[in-house]
């Protein structure tokens, strides 16, 4: 009678163990059979001894309580972050890092976004960055080395291949170094041509509608401030990114059009995008997702006020 | 000086060491909840928010959470089994363990020892020893039922019963690592994989610490202090088998829209619609227990702690099962609704209903009344607003956040910078801190009633010792 499991303490237990295990054997153990949760990408590298160092160090500092690194494959999410995420990026992380809350922005696609300046820069001064950010500083880390000998434990543990030469570099490395190296390599396994076909600006006969003209002006100067000021300086001179005020452009003598100003800020200069002969180095990241058109002209028309022109 | 006074003395120290963790997992919560919007309260390294959220999480968790869990299944056990505990000096030892693991536990997540897996943060060296902690409270738990003395075992013991059961198959499972020296240790799963495993663990966690065993007080002390019998028997038969076997197949509803398989989040969605039932199946017995005489509700200070902890504990289980829809997932899922969901279990529910069933067992232990039910009534409606304000906000905040990451320009491109979205939560961010003074309070008139209860008590046992 089925009644009796209820004055069957040890039977009970056995049953109830059996009533649980069933849901857990379905959704979590048969799943970890299977080849299809563990895929990887051709492209995927294991961490090296530096970026794992960064890694324990996002660990270790709780990074994930704010920050998530999974792109979900919604329009708007891919337009602020990139390429949604894919289950073969993650092989080697162990455990996963997606983290469950965005307090922060999501950072499955931050690897190569911002030079390695930009990023020294926000870690140790946020608020330099982003006025109004409430992420903790962390400019202790510049003042903390590495230390090779635990790393070296931590490589062995996971088996991921290293070399002494690997190993001696990293004393003279900080932890800040380490987890800006982390932070480069974090979604990169994917290919950047997967971006590249967010390309939809015509290149031919743009002009600026909006040169010269003093409303503009002030708008891109306000969204000068918000978006550009912090790599290029408050007035264009340069600092992270290259100056805007110089005769340079894309590191060759002789300024360019604007529609190339446009298309920079509109597309990144990603490493490898070529203008009129000239290759930019990477580290501007794209905008055309976030600005519209005529304020994308708004911040070329400020930068040409800037140049006096 | 019978075995029963030296049980209820270490059931009295669980609930007391409880307490206590849950004031250091309060007083950090508040302090997280200012560095939401002044981050000039991260003071690094050992208190920054990625540090001291997890502090927070454990120490309510496994402190307050688990500590109560010990404490009150013990008490539970010994009335429902009409003896004493089997091994009444491994209970003491349980206690100093316990409380030597949650202090070592709070100096390792200070110190950034950390798994990074949500709700299993504590690296290995701990993990063992919560391991041996619930060894030691399953030896008791089986022992003392093993020996009862009253035969048919009554539905609280059936909640006991599983919760040993599950979390020990879920803490193991997830802990599984690879040491990389004393204070490091890598997850043995990667990847996707990991992410099932983790929430799988993560989502049961919820549900066999913050569900069963509360229920399993729910159940016990609801008839005590009311003096009514449980509505219905059978209902509580179907209710509990269909939880414990629902629960386990949901955790992935943590995952939608990730790189996860798609049939195992859409399996879990389907059994949290489900679980909706079971979950219902407590909320309706508890209802109509106390249906014939509402009155209750004003004349006796217990029930309405014990009515309004299963209403939220209802509202929870609506409200978790519609987040876990894909299309609302899409908009919440990674906003501050999140927090403000498990702030309405956990202040809501876990915490009315264990410091209800505290305030029933002290006075009893002591064969004492409680010091004052005006300062009962002033804690519950305190926790009861304060919780409120919080999870509003958090809702609120919640949608806002979610609806401005996707919105978008005629023209197609993005509205709001990450930044502007940001801003916007600030002044929910500190309604949310307001709404945490306002409930903490409300638990200091609690601790300061059971505190005086004690006092009250021990008196009255110096007085009968001395045969005065």
């Amino acid at each position: 009678m089925a009644g009796e499991i209820y004055k069957k303490p040890v039977m009970f237990a056995i049953i109830s163990a059996a009533v649980i295990l069933i849901g857990t054997i379905v959704t979590m153990f048969a799943p970890m059979m299977m080849s299809h949760m563990h895929p990887k990408l051709e492209n995927l590298q294991p961490f090296t001894a530096l970026q794992l160092a960064g890694r324990d160090i996002y660990q270790r500092e709780g990074c994930n309580n704010c920050h998530t690194q999974t792109v979900r494959p919604l329009r708007t999410e891919v337009m602020r972050y990139g390429e949604y995420s894919k289950a073969g990026e993650y092989a080697y992380d162990f455990p996963f890092l997606w983290g469950s809350k965005r307090t922060g922005p999501d950072l499955a696609r931050i690897g190569g976004k911002y030079p390695d300046a930009w990023h020294y820069r926000h870690f140790e001064d946020p608020r330099g960055f982003y006025p109004k950010s409430n992420m903790p500083s962390y400019e202790w880390l510049k003042d903390r080395m590495l230390d090779a000998e635990d790393i070296q434990r931590h490589m062995d543990a996971l088996n991921f291949p290293y070399t002494s030469e690997n190993l001696a570099e990293l004393s003279e490395k900080t932890e800040m170094d380490a987890i800006v190296a982390y932070m480069q390599v974090i979604g990169t396994s994917i290919s950047s041509k997967a971006d590249k076909q967010k390309k939809r600006v015509d290149m031919e006969e743009m002009t600026n509608p909006l040169a010269k003209d003093p409303e503009a002006i002030a708008l891109g100067k306000e969204l000068f401030e918000e978006n550009c000021s912090m790599c290029h300086g408050d007035n264009g001179e340069g600092d992270i990114g290259p100056s805007l005020i110089d005769d340079m452009f894309l590191y060759a003598k002789g300024d360019l059009a604007d529609k190339h100003y446009f298309n920079i800020i509109y597309n990144g200069a990603d490493e490898g995008t070529v203008m009129e002969g000239r290759a930019a180095k990477g580290g501007m990241p794209p905008y055309g997702e976030e600005l519209q058109k005529d304020e994308i002209w708004s911040i070329v028309s400020f930068i040409r006020s800037l140049q006096g022109k | 000086m019978n075995t029963y006074h030296y049980d209820n003395q270490t059931v009295k120290s669980f609930i007391i060491s409880s307490i206590f963790w849950g004031v250091v997992g309060i007083v950090v919560g508040l302090w997280i909840s200012i560095q939401m919007w002044a981050p000039s309260w991260n003071v690094a390294p050992f208190f920054t928010f990625g540090r001291l959220r997890v502090v927070h999480t454990n120490s309510l968790a496994f402190g307050l959470g688990v500590g109560a869990i010990f404490g009150i299944s013990y008490y539970i056990l010994m009335r429902l089994t009409k003896r004493p505990l089997l091994f009444p000096r491994l209970a003491r030892f349980h206690l100093y363990l316990f409380n030597a693991a949650i202090a070592l536990a709070a100096l390792s997540l200070f110190a950034g020892m950390n798994q990074s897996l949500e709700y299993a943060e504590l690296e290995w060296p701990l993990d063992i020893g919560v391991v041996i902690l619930w060894v030691i409270f399953a030896v008791n738990v089986f022992g003392t039922l093993v020996k009862r003395k009253e035969e048919q075992m009554y539905i609280s013991l059936w909640y006991i019963i599983a919760t040993v059961v599950a979390v020990a198959v879920l803490y193991i499972v997830n802990n599984l690592s690879v040491p990389a020296g004393l204070f490091k240790s890598y997850s043995m799963f990667a990847g996707v994989n990991s992410a099932n495993v983790q929430w799988w663990y993560g989502h049961n966690a919820v549900g066999f610490v913050f569900t069963t065993p509360i229920l399993a007080m729910f159940y016990y002390f609801l008839p005590k202090s009311t003096g009514l019998p449980i509505y219905s028997h059978r209902l509580s038969i179907v209710a509990f088998w269909s939880l414990v076997f629902a629960y386990l197949w949901t955790g992935a509803h943590h995952l939608v829209y990730t790189p996860l398989p798609d049939w195992i989040q859409t399996l879990a969605i389907v059994f949290t619609i489900f679980l909706i039932a079971p979950s219902w199946g407590s909320v309706i017995n508890g209802f109509y227990t106390v249906a014939p005489e509402w009155e209750q509700m004003r004349t006796n200070y217990l029930t309405k702690f014990f009515i309004l902890g299963i209403t939220f504990y209802g509202l929870q289980t609506v409200q978790g099962p519609t987040q876990g829809l894909r299309v609302v997932s899409q908009l919440i899922h990674y906003t501050d609704w999140v927090p403000g969901h498990v702030h309405m279990g956990t202040l809501g529910w876990v915490t009315m209903t264990v410091t209800a069933s505290m305030y029933y067992i002290i006075p009893k232990i002591y064969d004492t009344e409680i010091y004052s039910v005006k300062v009962a009534n002033t804690h519950f409606y305190l926790v009861l607003v304060g919780q409120l304000i919080f999870s509003i906000t958090m809702w609120i905040t919640g949608i806002q956040q979610g609806a401005l990451w996707k919105a978008v320009n005629p023209d197609g491109t993005l509205q709001y910078s990450f930044m502007e979205g940001l801003i916007k939560n600030y002044p929910f961010w500190q309604m949310r801190t307001a709404g945490g003074v306002i409930f903490t309070i409300g638990m200091l008139y609690f601790i300061y009633n059971i505190f005086m209860t004690i006092r009250k008590g021990s008196a009255l046992e110096a007085s009968t010792a001395k045969g005065v």
